[in-house]
């Protein structure tokens, strides 16, 4: 079963062609030009490519090399040479076993819950228009702008117990993802459907200016420095222990909100009526329209898709965090797109996978090299993403990553 | 609204109408001549002719981004690498920053006594463009696979990690103590540009302002010159559709890297300058914003328009540093609002691309051909679908 794995429809065939004109060696002029499907990116095949065999196998293991480089290299880090797990009586406790690295993986797996679902929101809009919905990380902001905002309006502090909190979270969590929701069709029907039959860059420079407006407006409503919010459902507290790995509150809600909002998209992308419009929409926007679907409508309800898991999100961000700022849509925008990329973009399970992976990467980067230099690391592999596998972990190849 | 926009289009093509060639040639003339005279009519400290220099340095940037964005078609949205490139061109090679070293070339008595490298402002320009070159082929090899948005997430990205070096740079260290940069608290006491018989000081910006109109000018020149010329038609043909260009023999990869290097180097010697000119190079300026600033000019100026994208410069300059802070700032509160104009700066920087786009996509000036292409398309009414994102048949048009 395919969780709306929309590949765009031309890449495979060319690309077997393609390699296969460049495995021969043989290539004359003559032979180059019977397959004559070149990839529009590729320069032509007519020279012999040396490299080829290395940029393939780097193409296909590089990527998994690299991902597992941190995780390996800290593990046996911490079982050598060992880490300090607290200090004794003026004494430093090192230890060598790799609860640590567990430590990191709860940590990232949790976070990178959060990043899949507005990763979610960037591959579904992307599989169905290429365009990179750059305001998106700062739909994302807005949710927990408004999450928060609405904690005061249901009158939930921490000291609030039980039921209440939870129905009132739900309350929240769904106001939230209509807001966001709403706020990205706005967007879409105002900043990218006039601009259908422009040049490519035109919607993805209209992205960057709502990207900014969208941060002023955070910027006005709650300052320009992080504000600390209420820490409702004490996300610190640990619930259960496996093999030394706490297991925090905190990791469980990102998890829980997550996986059902991802089931619940499988479900409506797969089995309903509108989701196979998205699905055929994907594919051939023309087609579809000549079969009955309408079109512009079916794009609306992706950017409501997307806008709601971004809201999703921003609660669980803030409940998480227990911070907020005008600019963290910004940074979760990219790291959620680097993750989007990751697993292959147009592809919803790659952008939950992706999302997972960078999340790990990032808990790593940030406990062992310290945050200042997390930005750096994720922007290295989005970049080593590029350079060796542009369709991701999951994905098809696409025209853009030809 | 119709009406307004259909206005808006026309005005600029009836003007360039009744204007001969000969005539833009004159007027270009008059307005060096008004450029070269204009500091003598304001204070030598005024707020305005300190707003006139950066935006000339702006609009230098602004025809550096063109070249890459606007000729080639490679969207970069990592511009403030070059800038924060540049800066530190200057803040390495014209200050006490590695003050184990001891090189002097052509400097200023001052100068030549202290410690550090101390070169002559002129060879840190070139300096600087060759670092930025170099640096924009590192930027342009990952992308060269790619194409459109994909592109502009790569440089984003490479601007990004050049931004955090600058940040972090205090914490990398290169030997003898020294580190790469100094972070936050910046290098300052950077060398001002010396030349026998002027004085450089910012009690009197008009050297300074004639400087940064030199660079301006030399820029123009180049830009000018290197659009008429075969790797200018170059980059055109591979914008408007690569596989065309490839078949007809032209080398992608070198005018690729070409494009990439050369905005680079326009984007090193305005930073360079800003470095100069701020007296201090600080890892805090070098921020994503700024790269969405530059390319808010070149857009707003018309994508490939060299005049475009000069007077979309020292628009978006003069904006950026004398009608929002100076003019406008207190509006909000005249209104009874709770805040400063310079705060949502930004904010409305993305307001205007956003109505630009909408309005008048091909800019304030925009270049001849690019304006057919959008034309066409736009009374192509029925095109919309057959255009529309994710049809498999058009491969080329993504610039």
């Amino acid at each position: 079963m395919v969780v709306g794995g929309v590949p765009p429809p031309t890449a495979p065939i060319r690309s077997r062609s393609s390699q296969a004109c460049i495995r021969t060696p043989s290539d004359t002029s003559y032979g180059a030009m019977e397959t004559t499907t070149i990839p529009p990116s590729a320069p032509p095949a007519a020279r012999a490519r040396p490299l080829a065999a290395v940029r393939r196998f780097a193409g296909r293991w590089g990527l998994i090399a690299a991902l597992a480089a941190l995780p390996v290299y800290y593990g046996i880090h911490d079982l050598t040479v060992g880490y300090q797990a607290g200090v004794v009586a003026g004494h430093a406790v090192i230890r060598h076993d790799l609860s640590n690295l567990g430590f990191n993986f709860a940590v990232g797996l949790s976070n990178g819950a959060i990043w899949a679902l507005i990763a979610i929101g960037y591959t579904l809009v992307y599989g169905i228009i290429e365009l990179i919905n750059f305001a998106h990380g700062d739909v994302f902001m807005i949710g927990s702008f408004t999450a928060v905002g609405l904690y005061a309006v249901f009158g939930l502090t921490p000291a609030t117990g039980g039921a209440w909190l939870v129905v009132g979270l739900l309350i929240i969590l769904i106001i939230t993802m209509l807001v966001t929701g709403s706020l990205n069709v706005l967007i879409e029907r105002v900043a990218y459907r006039p601009l259908r039959n422009a040049p490519k860059l035109a919607p993805l420079i209209t992205a960057v200016g709502f990207s900014f407006i969208l941060q002023n407006v955070g910027l006005l409503w709650r300052g320009g420095s992080p504000q600390s919010v209420p820490d409702l459902i004490n996300v610190q507290q640990t619930v259960f222990t496996i093999a030394g790995v706490p297991i925090q509150r905190g990791y469980i809600l990102a998890f829980a909100v997550m996986i059902p909002l991802v089931f619940a998209l499988g479900w409506f992308i797969n089995s309903t009526h509108a989701g196979r419009a998205m699905r055929a929409t994907a594919q051939d926007p023309e087609a579809a329209r000549l079969m009955g679907i309408n079109v512009n409508a079916t794009i609306s309800l992706t950017f409501l898709l997307g806008g709601m898991l971004a809201g999703a999100a921003g609660l669980v961000y803030a409940l998480y965090q227990t911070n907020v700022w005008f600019f963290q849509g910004f940074k979760a925008g990219l790291i959620a797109f680097t993750a989007a990329v990751m697993g292959g973009i147009g592809n919803v399970r790659g952008a939950v996978l992706g999302g997972l992976i960078i999340g790990v990467i990032q808990a790593l980067a940030d406990s062992r090299l310290g945050p200042q230099w997390t930005e750096a690391v994720v922007f290295g592999y989005l970049i080593a993403i590029m350079v060796l596998r542009p369709r991701g972990l999951l994905g098809e190849e696409t025209r853009e990553a030809g | 609204m119709s009406g307004l926009r259909a206005r808006l289009r026309k005005w600029p093509e009836a003007a360039a109408r009744r204007l001969p060639v000969r005539g833009s040639r004159a007027l270009a003339g008059f307005f060096i001549v008004i450029g070269i005279v204009l500091p003598f009519f304001f204070g030598q400290t005024s707020g305005f002719l300190n707003a006139t220099i950066i935006a000339i340095a702006y609009a230098v940037m602004s025809l550096g981004l063109n070249v890459v964005v606007g000729f080639a078609g490679l969207l970069d949205l990592g511009y403030v690498a070059f800038y924060a490139l540049g800066a530190y061109s200057l803040g390495w090679f014209a200050s006490g920053f590695f003050f184990k070293l001891n090189v002097h070339v052509l400097v200023s008595p001052v100068a030549s006594t202290l410690p550090g490298i101390h070169l002559n402002f002129i060879l840190v320009l070139i300096g600087a463009a060759l670092i930025c070159a170099a640096a924009g082929v590192v930027i342009g090899l990952p992308t060269l696979r790619l194409r459109g948005d994909y592109i502009a997430i790569v440089t984003l990205a490479f601007g990004e990690i050049i931004g955090t070096l600058a940040v972090n740079g205090q914490s990398i260290h290169v030997g003898g103590g020294m580190t790469l940069t100094a972070g936050n608290l910046g290098i300052s006491a950077v060398d001002q540009p010396y030349f026998p018989g002027i004085r450089f000081n910012l009690l009197d910006l008009r050297p300074w302002y004639w400087l940064i109109l030199g660079i301006l000018l030399f820029v123009l020149f180049v830009n000018l010159r290197l659009r008429d010329s075969r790797l200018g038609r170059a980059w055109v043909a591979l914008r408007e559709d690569e596989v065309a260009a490839v078949s007809m023999g032209i080398p992608a990869v070198r005018t690729k890297l070409l494009a990439y290097s050369i905005g680079a180097a326009f984007g090193g010697m305005s930073g360079a300058f800003f470095g100069t000119y701020f007296t201090v190079v600080n890892a805090a300026q070098f921020q994503f914003g700024f790269s969405i600033f530059i390319l808010a000019m070149v857009i707003i100026g018309g994508l490939g328009s060299i005049w475009g994208a000069v007077v979309g410069g020292l628009a978006l300059g003069y904006i950026n540093n004398y009608l929002i802070p100076d003019v406008l700032n207190n509006l909000p509160s005249r209104f009874g609002l709770h805040f400063q104009l310079t705060q949502v700066e930004f904010g409305i920087f993305g307001f205007l691309l956003v109505m630009m786009m909408l309005l008048r996509p091909q800019g304030l000036i925009p270049e001849r051909r690019r304006q057919l292409e959008l034309t066409a398309e736009i009374t192509a009414e029925d095109a919309q679908l057959a255009e529309a994102p994710g049809s498999p048949g058009s491969p080329g048009s993504t610039t």
